[in-house]
């Protein structure tokens, strides 16, 4: 499985040559050669998916593999930085994962970006974005994923940034980047920590279940909690950043100001779900060492599952629907880890987890296309410029159908499975949070139902041309995801991902499946019958509950909240007094210090007259005083 | 009567102090100039006297203020020079309008 | 002849050819300063292989490319010259910048015979410092690295440069009277009874025989006085008018190399010959920097003047520097070196672009530009890439510094440390806003003066110094291991010092 190391070398290769190329190529040339490249490299992760998956199991378990390391930086005699691949079942699922929706976006934006100014530049940051998260989810250690974990965080800002002449472009990928780089501190003092405590950074090394490698932390604590609990709660925090977790989720709804092939690759299906796979990653660490943290993700989760569905429903911009979507997905996800346990069906949890992460990046992935295809036709991203889209567009039609019917939970679509698991998971940990994620997910169901009946269904609005289905370029990656959503949930997951690699047959729970099936259905029904035509119970509503509307519309004030921070009190109330303290006070200090300097010269000039009478007399009376000294000394 | 060589002193000392009162208080630099040399004058009595009193057999203080002589009238010449320049220039000679060099 | 010797005689002779050749005659001066400069980025490249090569073949010794001469007998003062991994990577590093400087100047307004003559003169100073190891010669050529700066921003600068280059001269003066202060309490206490007392820094620390009760007295002044020269809080506001008035290419070798002359000497001076008093009195000296690397970063986010910008982030990098080299380990230690390396290059590629863009707009305000990025594409991409290497972009130099310094210093347990290794930490968060705060306001968004569109990109002699430091940047941020090591490698006689 050699050939893996291309799956990497490749997509970087062909971004440095497009970056240094640049607009010395065709567009054509330079985004067939990116389409091209990442062609090559789907392939080869499926080929290695499938050599990986058919190796036999040692011991029943499935092993994981590094590929190779080399050292890339030494810290200590014990820590240093390694790259190389590591290949288990969850990177190999990753590496599917990701070259799959990365194709399909390169061949999408073949027509999507078609006549854009900086088309070159935008296959070349793209190439940037596969490198970077290929070699976060194969990082062998900690360190290399923090590395390619900045890498993904500077392509999503480069990208987010794209139409960089537009500014709510420039302040979102601003925003994006800030935001994640604050969780990224968290994560980098994480990793400072646990290095300290274990002596390595290495994934293998953590994750062996040896319990005497956290024995130096032992006893160590910090305002009550233990550093491990700490360290892991940190970590926890980069991954909430990148996964948009609550409260560190403003930024991903303003980066859909970026391309939607962007917003499809990075902020529905790959980059966003980094967190969840970082979690995962550690997963044994979490569950033997600190489950008090797991308990912790489980409630961020949740809670952040909650807040984005239900502002997800009042929301108007259709893909800031998809992206608060996104985060309550990824909310599920997170819970789902955290009220896993190990092994067996303990590890019930972990499976579903990254089952439905492979799910919804399809379907997440298949409507933010589809999203882009209907922006392509009707130029806005408001609903109230689309309705009965359905003539114009059947295909986009069709495939959003399909995956709003995966996302809402029916059979046999892919995200009834992989929710089902996690909702049988949810409430096998607590009946309460069970019923808790129940209910989100019947919130799922009614807004991706309103959305679906805002977009094709309900009044026309005036065009001022004829909306018109995408091109074949656009609407062929549609199909083929589509088409994944459909079959995907028949795939036995457990047989390949599982949290200690032994091989899980899923069992669907026919109660939990039964009541949340009969929950999407009901949720789906009250969108029908709200939305499906123009119906004006919807504004009644909002006008009964005007403060609640409002609040959810404006996503309850957190933007506010953090501009609070960020302007009044980082800008106004900390840098403008040190800026101001340093020219003033300090400065200040020395200037005076110089304007003293200058006083007292001045005060001795006075002596220095000019006036050669005045220093002869001062010469003869020294000279007196010294011969009176003399004499009266001697 | 014998001539001692204290009344010798005595009367350069008092040549002295008067160039060095009138160095200090006149405010005429051509006044100046005469202040000094009556103190150089008073120095070249002393080398004489010293000379001739107390080395009588030796020449070298008459020697010296031969010395001193002929240095005096090259400075007078020059500090004349100057004054003159002086005078050329801010039109008078007092001594407490000359300090431009301090700047 | 030594090869080191030639770092020194290289410059001389680059100024005697100037001197020689008259002023009008641009084409004459172009040639010999490129001539001068490529030489020595050539010798300095050299060096590198042939110390590797040497290394390679077992010569442990601590300094290699040794050459001593008695300059003054009575005094014992000695031009002695010698060389470690950290010198010789300082060396390339101001060989680079000196190359590049010299390309970033290769228009001036006026008098570009005297400018150049100075600039060398510069470069004379900052070649000797490096290689010297006696602690006179070192000082002398300290010395002759900052007068220069008084004429270059007095002269060529601009804005308040009166005003800029008599702080500068005056404070950075006011650092080596201390400096000098600490060199001779050194000097005074180097040999044992009945022995020569001695400059040369390899003895000193072979003797060691300072008592640690002066040690605590000559410690803080040789700290301060290389201190102030290496931006340390509160001494550092000269760096930000120092800056912003120079012209580019000193700020260039200001800020690339004179401000690790600061960074280099603390450490080989102060801490290598007093390492009792370190220990001691390193946590004064921690609170400082580990204020002063959160501090400019704050005080960037506000400023509006690019080059101002730049100088208080310099403070900030440049405290992390200090900050390093104060945790007293080996790991930490190698984070300051390679960061000042990555400092060096990458502040003198800021300066350059900013130097580029302000003749093009004739204002360093980033209220009065925008949307750049449009007319001049090649500057603006560099600027970003200066942009995300400042703040610490895997790939670019400055993460595997920031990494290095962050590991070493949480090496050390005691809560104190820990504190301020977190209080340093955050500063990768305030880096990221004040260079994206920039980056936006100066090259993204809309065209904000219409006379901007007309902006003519990059020509080929500003394509080139800005494109070397570039692939010198990355070249570190790639494949840093080789540095590290033989950084690591040059740390072990220090490290024997510190632990007694």
């Amino acid at each position: 499985m050699e050939y893996s190391v291309l799956i990497l070398l490749l997509p970087f290769l062909s971004f440095i040559a497009l970056g240094l190329l640049g607009t010395k190529l065709k567009p054509v040339v330079a985004g067939s050669i990116g389409t091209a490249v990442l062609g090559i490299c789907a392939l080869l992760a499926y080929a290695t998916a499938a050599t990986y998956f058919s190796m036999p199991r040692m011991d029943g378990v499935r092993e994981a593999i590094t590929l190779f390391t080399v050292e890339w930086l030494r810290f200590t005699d014990t820590l240093s930085i390694e790259l190389g691949i590591l290949l288990d079942p969850i990177s190999v699922m990753m590496l599917v994962v990701i070259t799959t929706v990365s194709l399909m976006v390169h061949i999408y934006s073949l027509g999507y970006m078609h006549g854009e100014r900086g088309f070159q530049r935008y296959y070349s940051f793209l190439s940037l974005f596969t490198f970077s998260m290929l070699g976060l989810v194969v990082a062998t250690n900690i360190f290399q994923m923090y590395i390619f974990w900045e890498l993904v965080g500077v392509s999503s800002y480069l990208l987010i940034g794209f139409y960089y002449t537009k500014p709510e472009a420039v302040a979102a990928s601003k925003k994006a980047f800030i935001v994640t780089r604050f969780a990224d501190l968290g994560f980098l003092i994480g990793i400072l920590i646990l290095s300290y405590y274990t002596n390595t950074f290495s994934f293998d090394v953590l994750n062996a279940g040896d319990a005497s490698l956290f024995s130096k932390a032992a006893g160590t604590t910090f305002m009550g909690c233990s550093v491990m609990s700490w360290a892991m709660a940190l970590i926890f925090m980069g991954g909430a950043g990148k996964s948009a977790m609550f409260p560190l989720h403003i930024w991903l709804p303003d980066a859909m100001e970026g391309p939607t092939p962007v917003s499809a690759l990075i902020h529905a299906a790959t980059m966003v779900v980094a967190g969840v796979y970082l979690v995962a990653r550690l997963f044994p660490v979490y569950s033997m060492e600190t489950p008090e943290v797991l308990v912790l993700i489980a409630v961020v989760g949740a809670f952040t599952a909650l807040y984005a569905a239900v502002v997800a429903c009042v929301q108007t911009d259709i893909k800031r629907v998809l992206a608060f979507s996104t985060i309550s997905q990824i909310g599920f996800m997170m819970v789902s880890l955290g009220v896993s346990g190990m092994g067996g069906h303990e590890g019930l949890g972990y499976m579903a987890s990254m089952f439905h992460l492979f799910t919804h990046a399809m379907f997440k992935a298949l409507l933010f296309l589809c999203a882009g295809a209907i922006i392509h036709a009707v130029h806005s991203n408001e609903m109230s410029h689309m309705g009965g889209l359905r003539k114009y567009m059947p295909v986009t039609h069709v495939t959003f159908l399909i995956a709003c019917l995966a996302i809402a939970g029916i059979p046999p679509f892919s995200g009834f499975f992989s929710k089902d698991e996690i909702l049988a998971a949810t409430f096998e940990f607590s009946p309460v949070l069970g019923v808790v994620m129940s209910f989100i997910a019947g919130l799922t169901a009614f807004y991706m139902f309103r959305l679906y009946y805002n977009i094709f269904w309900g009044e026309e609005s005036r065009h001022e041309h004829t909306p018109h289905e995408a091109p074949k370029s656009m609407t062929m990656p549609l199909v083929f995801l589509a088409a994944v959503t459909v079959v995907a949930g028949f795939i036995p997951f457990g047989h390949f991902v599982s949290s200690d690699g032994t091989a899980y047959t899923i069992h669907l729970n026919w109660a939990v499946a039964g009541a949340s099936v009969v929950v999407a259905v009901v949720a789906i029904a009250i969108a029908t019958a709200l939305y499906r035509k123009k119906s004006p119970v919807p504004d009644r509503m909002a006008a009964a509950m005007p403060g609640l509307h409002h609040a959810a519309f404006r996503r309850f004030y957190m933007d506010e909240l953090y501009l609070f921070i960020t302007k009044r009190i980082i800008f106004n109330c900390v840098s403008r007094p040190i800026a101001w303290f340093d020219r003033h006070v300090i400065d200040g200090f020395f200037n005076g210090l110089a304007y003293l300097s200058q006083r007292a010269s001045y005060a001795v000039r006075v002596i220095q007259s000019g006036q050669v009478q005045q220093y002869a007399y001062v010469i003869l009376l020294g000279t007196v005083v010294i011969a009176a000294l003399v004499l009266w000394l001697l | 009567m014998e001539i001692h060589m204290e009344y010798y002193l005595v009367i350069s000392t008092i040549m002295f102090f008067a160039g060095i009162y009138g160095f200090i208080t006149r405010r005429n630099l051509l006044a100046i100039l005469i202040s000094i040399e009556l103190i150089l004058n008073s120095v070249d009595m002393n080398f004489v006297v010293f000379n001739r009193y107390l080395f009588p057999e030796q020449m070298e203080g008459l020697f010296f203020s031969l010395f001193a002589i002929g240095i005096s009238a090259c400075e007078t010449a020059v500090a004349i020079a100057i004054i003159i320049n002086i005078y050329r220039n801010i039109r008078n000679i007092q001594a407490k309008n000359l300090n431009q060099l301090k700047d | 002849m030594n090869i080191l010797s030639l770092f020194v005689l290289i410059p001389v002779l680059t100024l005697c050819g100037l001197l020689l050749c008259k002023g009008d005659n641009i084409r004459q001066i172009r040639t010999i300063v490129a001539t001068g400069a490529s030489l020595l980025l050539v010798l300095a490249v050299g060096l590198v292989i042939a110390f590797l090569n040497e290394r390679a073949g077992g010569n442990n010794a601590d300094m290699l490319f040794t050459a001593n001469a008695v300059w003054y007998e009575p005094l014992n003062i000695h031009y002695s010259v010698g060389v470690d991994g950290i010198s010789v990577l300082m060396l390339l590093l101001s060989a680079i910048i000196v190359f590049t400087g010299t390309f970033a100047s290769w228009k001036m307004p006026f008098q570009q015979k005297e400018y150049f003559i100075w600039f060398y003169l510069l470069s004379v100073g900052v070649f000797g410092f490096f290689i010297s190891l006696d602690l006179f010669t070192m000082f002398m050529f300290y010395e002759v690295a900052l007068i220069p700066m008084y004429l270059l921003i007095g002269v060529w600068g601009s804005g308040k440069k009166e005003y800029a280059a008599m702080k500068l001269t005056l404070m950075l003066m006011g650092g080596s009277a201390l400096l000098l202060v600490g060199i001779l309490g050194i000097y005074f206490h180097s040999a044992g009874a009945g022995s020569p007392l001695t400059m040369n820094i390899t003895e000193i620390a072979k003797s060691s025989v300072m008592p640690v009760e002066l040690q605590r007295w000559f410690f803080p002044l040789t700290f301060i006085g290389f201190g102030v020269l290496g931006a340390l809080f509160p001494f550092h506001t000269w760096s930000p008018d120092g800056h912003a008035s120079a012209p580019t290419a000193v700020s260039m070798l200001h800020a690339g190399v004179l401000m690790k002359l600061g960074g280099y000497g603390c450490f080989r001076v102060a801490i290598f010959l007093m390492p009792e008093a370190a220990r001691e009195l390193s946590w004064i000296f921690i609170i400082l920097t580990g204020v002063s690397v959160v501090y400019g970063a704050y005080s960037a986010i506000v400023q509006t003047d690019l080059k101002y910008i730049n100088a208080y982030s310099s403070v900030s990098h440049c405290g992390l520097v200090l900050f390093a080299i104060l945790m007293l380990n080996q790991t930490a230690m190698t984070g300051a070196v390679l960061q000042m390396l990555s400092h060096g290059l990458m502040t003198a590629l800021f300066f350059a672009l900013i130097g580029m863009i302000y003749g093009r707009t004739h204002t360093r305000d980033i209220r009065e530009m925008g949307g750049l990025m449009k007319v001049i594409p090649f500057l603006g991409a560099c600027y970003v890439i200066a942009g995300l290497a400042s703040l610490g972009l895997p790939g670019l130099s400055g993460f595997v510094a920031e990494m290095s310094v962050f590991v070493g210093a949480f090496q050390e347990t005691d809560t104190f440390h820990r504190i301020f290794t977190i209080i340093a930490c955050t500063s990768i968060v305030i880096t990221a806003v004040y260079i994206l705060r920039v980056v936006g306001k100066l090259l993204y968004g809309g065209i904000v003066n219409e006379h901007h569109l007309e902006l003519t990109d990059a020509v080929w002699y500003e394509r080139f110094s800005v494109i070397v430091l570039i692939v010198a940047i990355a070249g570190i941020g790639l494949a840093p291991l080789w540095l590290s090591n033989v950084i690591q490698d040059s740390l072990v006689p220090v490290l024997n010092q510190l632990n007694f």
